[in-house]
């Protein structure tokens, strides 16, 4: 056996942390650790880098073999993603071509265009799937979240008759795959006419989240002391002013987590998209799978696509990440 | 200010009877406590002078408003919490504000009022913090602050010092009543301190079992409880008592003790015992005095310094009926001596050990109104 004294670190231990993680081997033993999961993580992210790489090849580097890490960058894939093109053919297509080295002023994308031999007739409609995809995302999750404190905060402080059995029927909706109800919300919005609106998807996604956001909710708004609000109370503020004033600052970090998964989740939804939406209200991931269909498969768009989908999301939980991680540990420290 | 009457008010928690019905006054600009053990109801019947708990039965009113059903909001009360209740996401000045702002006062009254409040409590050095950085008495200064300035018609305070450290307590009591004395504002304190009880309040309501046992000046409660429960809650350790059996002038007690009963109490105790069954002798240790030709007898069965004084127990026969006797800090007894002691008539009660109620003596016997001695 070795004692500490041997095995101790050399240097002053100026950091909180407990005695036996000070120990050299411990040490030695965590930075492989933090190896190891730095490895797998850089592992987990090679489909995005390549996703991300793939964006900006051109039409032969992209299935080149083996796959090319240099090459030279192109907006080609986010030609063919967003815009509407035409193929140019014989005559027209020369002379577009002398316009252009003429020195008639184009864009980029035209100029992109023309190299493959195409004309841009307008912005595609990958353009409407996303702004789609924005408000039928925003909207279900704006209404879930609302909706969903409202209903958290009733179930964490009054008395409500049938409490328990309420909230279990609130979560037994998750209870089933949704694929399972696909066909009778098929039949059921053809009859009222939901079908491929906006409204439609919007009020979906909300029932489908909702059931998430009471839950998480709940369990923040537990976390919250009743005596906040009961000072507010005697202060001489209503129940409801006591609640936007008190309750939901306070709560903002639970709001937060609860609007990333909501909007996540109404953000990524494929299946209902697929077959409740045709053309009006359909959102960006049904119409990047059905990319793969038209004429021969546009790998390049199709990650263009996937990319530029990805943003809100990246962004949103940017936005919110200072919540975010205390959301997610929220409750296991008491503040 | 304003005084506030609870009339046969009641709370029941289903079944669960929580404090049951209820007739108390304050005064106006009284300080009044109310003192009992754990789950005797103390914050039951603050919360529902307040409008947080409402009453199962009868009324309450603040001078002569009926306000057992308004809102909270409408009680004019200001409530000061155990844990303070400062509202975190907020800085210690808009703390202090919210009470204004809810009834929309101008930008000059709610300046004017929180300079006021600041300087009486000294705390204009904490106005731009959140709570989270301020230590505990900080945090409660606040928290009176925040009730100070709207000038309430009471204040309800349940524990505030609850959460203090001991030392922090002893200044924060001081201020509060100094606070007190200064805005002559009728204040109801909840505490199971009793030591709190007796500093602070001019009256003691003293409660167990979700009942009123007495309510007194703390003298009263302290010299003249009205029965066993107060005898022992009040006081550490509580009233000393000893079982005897009257016989005509004398009371038998354990350890072939007898004690002549005085002249005022002689028809009480004979009255109400037929003259021969059991009545309690009660006595604060500071009652006896040890004397080489005391007229009870015990045992030393254990002795305590406490600094001042030394705390002796004595039992009266073999190791039962131990009371506690206050003698000089420089005296020595050895466990197992002997002593004799006596004991200050007009410090004498007795009790029915059945109804467990306080005697009373046919000629009340003149109230010490010595202060209060007390660890
Ligand atoms: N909302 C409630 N529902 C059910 N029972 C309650 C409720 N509030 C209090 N009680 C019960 O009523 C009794 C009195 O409670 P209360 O809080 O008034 O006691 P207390 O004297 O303030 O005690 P403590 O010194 O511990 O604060 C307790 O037994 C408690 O369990
Ligand atoms: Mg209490």
């Amino acid at each position: 056996m070795t004692s500490f004294a041997e095995t101790g670190p050399r240097t002053a231990v100026t950091e909180g942390i407990r005695v036996d993680k000070v120990n050299p081997r411990a040490r030695l033993l965590k930075n492989i650790r933090a190896v190891v999961v730095i490895i797998l993580a850089l592992v987990g992210l090679i489909p995005v880098f390549a996703m991300g790489i793939t964006a900006f090849k051109s039409r032969a580097d992209v299935v080149a073999v083996p796959p090319k890490l240099l090459f030279e960058p192109t907006l080609e894939g986010f030609v063919f993603l967003l815009t509407d093109r035409s193929q140019l053919r014989g005559t027209t297509l020369a002379e577009a071509q002398e316009n252009a080295e003429g020195g008639e002023p184009i864009g980029i994308f035209d100029r992109i265009a023309l190299q493959n031999g195409q004309r841009i007739n307008g912005p595609s409609d990958f353009i409407l799937r996303l702004r789609n995809s924005l408000i039928i995302a925003g909207g279900s999750t704006l209404l879930s979240v609302t909706l969903g404190l409202f209903a958290a905060y009733a179930f964490s402080r009054f008395e409500i008759p049938g409490k328990d059995d309420l909230l279990f029927f609130i979560l037994s909706t998750r209870m089933l795959p949704a694929v399972v109800v696909a066909v009778p919300l098929f039949l059921m919005y053809r009859q009222l006419g939901l079908h491929d609106t906006h409204f439609g998807m919007i009020l979906l996604y909300t029932v489908f989240n909702l059931s998430l956001t009471v839950w998480l909710l709940k369990g923040f708004i537990d976390e919250i002391p009743r005596e906040y609000e009961e000072a507010a109370l005697v202060d001489g503020y209503t129940r409801l002013q006591a609640f936007f004033k008190i309750v939901l600052p306070q709560a903002a970090t639970g709001v937060a987590a609860t609007t990333v998964f909501s909007f996540i989740f109404a953000w990524n939804e494929y299946a209902f998209a697929l077959m409740l939406t045709s053309n009006n209200a359909r959102t960006a991931p049904p119409a990047i799978a059905t990319m793969l269909g038209r004429g021969g498969i546009e790998w390049s768009a199709i990650a263009a696509g996937t990319l530029a989908f990805l943003i809100p999301v990246i962004f949103i939980t940017f936005a919110l990440r200072k919540h975010l991680l205390r959301g997610v540990t929220f409750g296991a420290v008491r503040q | 200010m304003a005084t506030i009457q609870l009339r046969q008010v009641e709370k029941l928690f289903g079944e669960f009877q929580a404090v049951k019905p209820m007739d108390l006054t304050i005064q106006s600009g009284e300080f009044v406590v109310l003192l009992g053990p754990s789950g005797c109801g103390k914050t039951t019947t603050l919360r529902m002078i307040s409008g947080l708990e409402t009453v199962t039965h009868g009324d309450i009113y603040l001078d002569d408003r009926l306000v057992t059903w308004l809102h909270p909001s409408e009680r004019d009360i200001a409530f000061v919490f155990q844990f303070f209740a400062l509202y975190p996401h907020m800085s210690v000045r808009q703390n202090i504000v919210f009470p204004l702002q809810a009834v929309g006062a101008s930008r000059e009254t709610i300046e004017r009022r929180l300079s006021e409040v600041v300087d009486l409590l000294r705390i204009a050095h904490l106005l731009p913090l959140k709570p989270g950085k301020l230590s505990g008495g900080d945090k409660q200064r606040v928290a009176l602050a925040r009730a100070l300035v709207r000038r309430p018609a009471a204040f309800l305070m349940d524990e505030p010092l609850g959460a203090l450290d001991a030392e922090f307590r002893e200044s924060m009591r001081a201020e509060i009543k100094q606070l007190h004395i200064e805005q002559e504002a009728t204040t109801v304190y909840v505490t199971h301190d009793q030591v709190e009880a007796m500093a602070m309040g001019d009256r003691i309501v003293v409660m167990s079992d979700a009942e009123i046992q007495q309510v007194g000046t703390p003298a009263e409660v302290y010299y003249d409880p009205a029965n066993l429960f107060v005898a022992q809650f009040i006081g550490s350790p509580g009233m000393n008592l000893a079982p005897g059996t009257v016989a005509g002038d004398l009371l038998s007690l354990p350890g072939g003790n007898n004690y002549r009963i005085a002249p005022e109490w002689q028809e009480t105790l004979s009255n109400t015992q037929n003259g021969a069954a059991d009545v309690l002798l009660g006595f604060r240790p500071e009652a006896a005095e040890i004397h080489v030709a005391g007229e009870l007898s015990g045992e030393v069965y254990a002795t305590e310094l406490h600094g001042a004084y030394k705390m002796l127990h004595v039992s009266l026969q073999e190791e039962h009926d131990v009371v506690h006797i206050r003698s000089d800090r420089q005296a020595d007894y050895p466990i197992g001596a002997g002593v004799r002691f006596d004991l200050k008539p007009d410090m004498v009660r007795f009790f029915n050990p059945h109804t467990e109620a306080a005697l009373l003596a046919k000629r009340p016997p003149p109230v010490s109104r010595r202060e209060v001695v007390f660890t």
